[in-house]
């Protein structure tokens, strides 16, 4: 299968300050991440605040430049941000984001919004814009005679789907959700859920689906990466990972999830929080917080390896794994 | 056993718009109390008009009672020999609950001078003693520092110190782990179970979350729109939902285990508090209405199995002879 966009070895530093007089000191926000998403694939990445996973989002669409490595979409790599080539990618390539009134404008109805990535890119003639939002509308589930609303006359899941229809607009190939149902309640969120469920696969559409709500990613994507520290810890199919987890992170990771029904006891949980990403340990930046820690992951960087059936993972401490070469 | 806390006919109107329409509740001594539903469901507004602490443009009615003492609009000397006292209260955002500009031992310290009168060294120690029951590591070496220099689950392990500073009787913890990330909300999960172990004080435990309420107590009301529409043990909620809002709910969450298959949300949204429907408000979204339902309101009754039920054609009950056969296979 070929790779409708992939990402090879990413990097990504930021410079913070300590305080208002203090050195800047480099933050490694992304350190070293490479995957790969085939058309149509729906791509989950999960991890805690601080792991880097929006800012891996932003730079597979070129948004935040990669300071190392190299993202390249449908074997090209991706041409620097704000060149007209950039621009004219961005037809294919699309974002939806966690806040919806923060990435609608308030004084446009929606119906304008949802039109102006085809005036942008110049899609067909006055009538087929028009067609072409009645139908983008209708496959959100909007009613068209919403379609002269402002945003604050919406309810909350109604603006992400006003959101993810201008994202549609102009048939995208590849779709970064950045935490799109996090703000919303259950029973809106099972909505929103089920309308990416139907957008998945269709045309070839592929997804980059970024959250930390470990449900909805299994019920959504292909595959999932863990992410800890600007690192990917571990990757795999997602009923594989989610069955099996293989790194010890993973594993808190599913198992700090409450269920309805499961009691409290018999949970791991973790000792400690994730370290400040400016003061990153050695080694295995895992290792304060691991079970399983010992001297070897004190000094050394664990390597992915193959865990079976399509899973990865990057741990001193996987009995019977087999190293394999890094390269995809 | 005497209750801890009576809630009776609570009613809570914003400039008229009425967002509480009369609830009705109890807490036990020690027991842990969840509270969930959507967002805008009154959840939060219940315990900040039981405390006083809603703006002046909110109209109060109705009647809570701590042990006997009425404290409905009570006078402010009466609440705050209360809050903090008898009921203590953590939020959300633990950081936007502290104070930035001052050092976290002294913030501390104030809360037990003002609940307790220790002072001095004594004041000192007993902080030093919260800092380590909550799980904040080397407590003393970080007495002195500011809110900023603690991540958010630290901050909100300072406020559940702080709540616990006037040893109280209630703890009211409204959406404690909604800005956690998971593995840090199972941290704090579990530290509120064990403290409540240890100082036996009741939890009132607001939350959106199924999950995590299904593993910090042991009664549940679900609210809708300013009601309680179904509330009972979480063993008999949990086990089987009988409001079709509260079967709604759950089958609205993806699962761990088990298939992936769509998910089954409940169609349209909460309506606005400005134009309720006239009957059940939950009858527009709700499979189960007939008739009755959008012209009466449904009142929450009690079930043979002790549950309380507002609704008219709720969910068949459980069948005892199919538990029984379940039982033996």
């Amino acid at each position: 299968m070929s790779a409708l966009i992939e990402a090879e070895d990413l990097v990504r530093v930021y410079a913070t300050r300590q305080g208002l007089f203090g050195r800047a000191v480099p933050v490694r926000a992304v350190d070293g991440v490479s995957l790969r998403v085939a058309r149509g694939e729906t791509l989950g990445i999960v991890g805690e605040s601080g792991s880097g996973k929006s800012t891996l989002g932003r730079m597979l669409l070129g948004v935040d430049p990669a300071q190392g490595g190299v993202v390249r979409f449908d074997g090209a790599p991706l041409p620097d941000k704000g060149t007209p080539a950039w621009r004219a990618l961005r037809a294919r390539l699309q974002m939806v984001y966690q806040d919806p009134l923060a990435a609608l404008d308030r004084r446009l109805p929606i119906a304008r919004q949802i039109r102006e990535p085809l005036d942008i890119h110049a899609r067909g003639d006055d009538a087929a814009r028009r067609a072409r939002v009645a139908e983008l509308m209708q496959s959100v589930g909007l009613r068209a005679d919403q379609a002269g609303r402002y945003p604050h006359e919406l309810s909350g899941g109604q603006r992400q789907r006003v959101v993810i229809a201008r994202a549609l607009a102009c048939a995208p190939e590849l779709l970064v959700c950045d935490e799109p149902v996090s703000a919303l309640d259950v029973s809106i969120q099972a909505q929103v859920v089920n309308l990416l469920r139907g957008l998945r696969g269709e045309n070839g559409l592929a997804m980059v689906f970024i959250s930390h709500d470990l449900k909805v990613v299994r019920n959504l994507c292909d595959r999932v990466a863990v992410m800890y520290l600007g690192r990917i810890v571990e990757e795999g199919p997602v009923e594989r990972l989610f069955a099996a987890p293989r790194h010890p992170y993973t594993r808190a990771l599913i198992s700090s999830v409450p269920d309805p029904g499961q009691p409290l006891k018999g949970r791991i949980i973790l000792q400690g929080e994730p370290p400040n990403p400016a003061k990153r340990p050695p080694g295995c930046a895992f290792y304060p917080r691991c079970p399983q820690a010992s001297g070897i992951c004190r000094a050394e960087l664990p390597q992915m390896r193959a865990t079976g059936q399509g899973c990865r993972a990057a741990c001193h401490h996987l009995d019977g794994a087999d190293p394999v070469p890094q390269a995809a | 056993m005497a209750n801890l806390v009576e809630i009776r006919d609570l009613r809570v109107a914003f400039d008229g718009v009425a967002v509480l329409h009369g609830i009705g509740l109890e807490v036990a001594p020690g027991e842990a109390l969840g509270l969930v539903g959507e967002s805008g469901c009154g959840k939060s507004v219940t315990w900040l008009a039981a405390l006083g602490l809603l703006p002046s443009k909110a109209s109060i009615d109705g009647s809570v009672r701590l042990q006997g003492q009425e404290l409905c609009n009570a006078p402010r000397s009466r609440l705050e020999r209360v809050r903090g006292g008898r009921i203590a209260m953590i939020f959300q955002d633990p950081a936007s609950a502290l104070n930035p500009v001052i050092r976290v031992g002294r913030q501390l310290c104030e809360a037990l001078r003002l609940h307790r009168g220790l002072t001095g060294a004594a004041g000192r120690a007993e902080a030093l003693r919260l800092m380590d029951m909550v799980g904040i590591p080397d407590a003393r070496g970080r007495f002195g520092l500011y809110p900023h220099e603690f991540s958010g689950g630290q901050c909100q392990r300072l406020m559940i110190a702080m709540a616990l500073a006037g040893e109280p009787e209630l703890l009211i913890a409204d959406e404690p782990t909604t800005a956690l990330d998971a593995t840090i909300q199972a941290q704090i999960l579990d530290l509120l179970a064990r403290l409540r172990a240890e100082t036996g004080m009741a939890v009132v435990f607001i939350s959106h979350d199924l999950g995590a309420v299904a593993q910090v107590c042991d009664r549940v009301c679900v609210m809708y729109a300013g009601r309680i529409v179904e509330q009972g043990s979480v063993a008999q909620l949990f086990g089987h939902p009988r409001h079709p809002y509260t079967r709604g709910l759950f089958d609205a969450i993806p699962r761990l285990y088990g298939p992936r298959g769509a998910l089954v949300p409940i169609s349209g949204t909460v309506p606005d508090p400005r134009h309720p429907p006239p009957g059940c408000a939950f009858a527009p979204r709700c499979a189960h209405a007939h008739g009755f339902c959008a012209t009466q309101v449904p009142r929450l009754l009690p079930q043979r199995d002790g549950r309380h039920l507002a609704c008219a054609f709720p969910l068949p009950e459980r069948d005892p002879q199919r538990d029984y056969e379940d039982a033996l296979t």
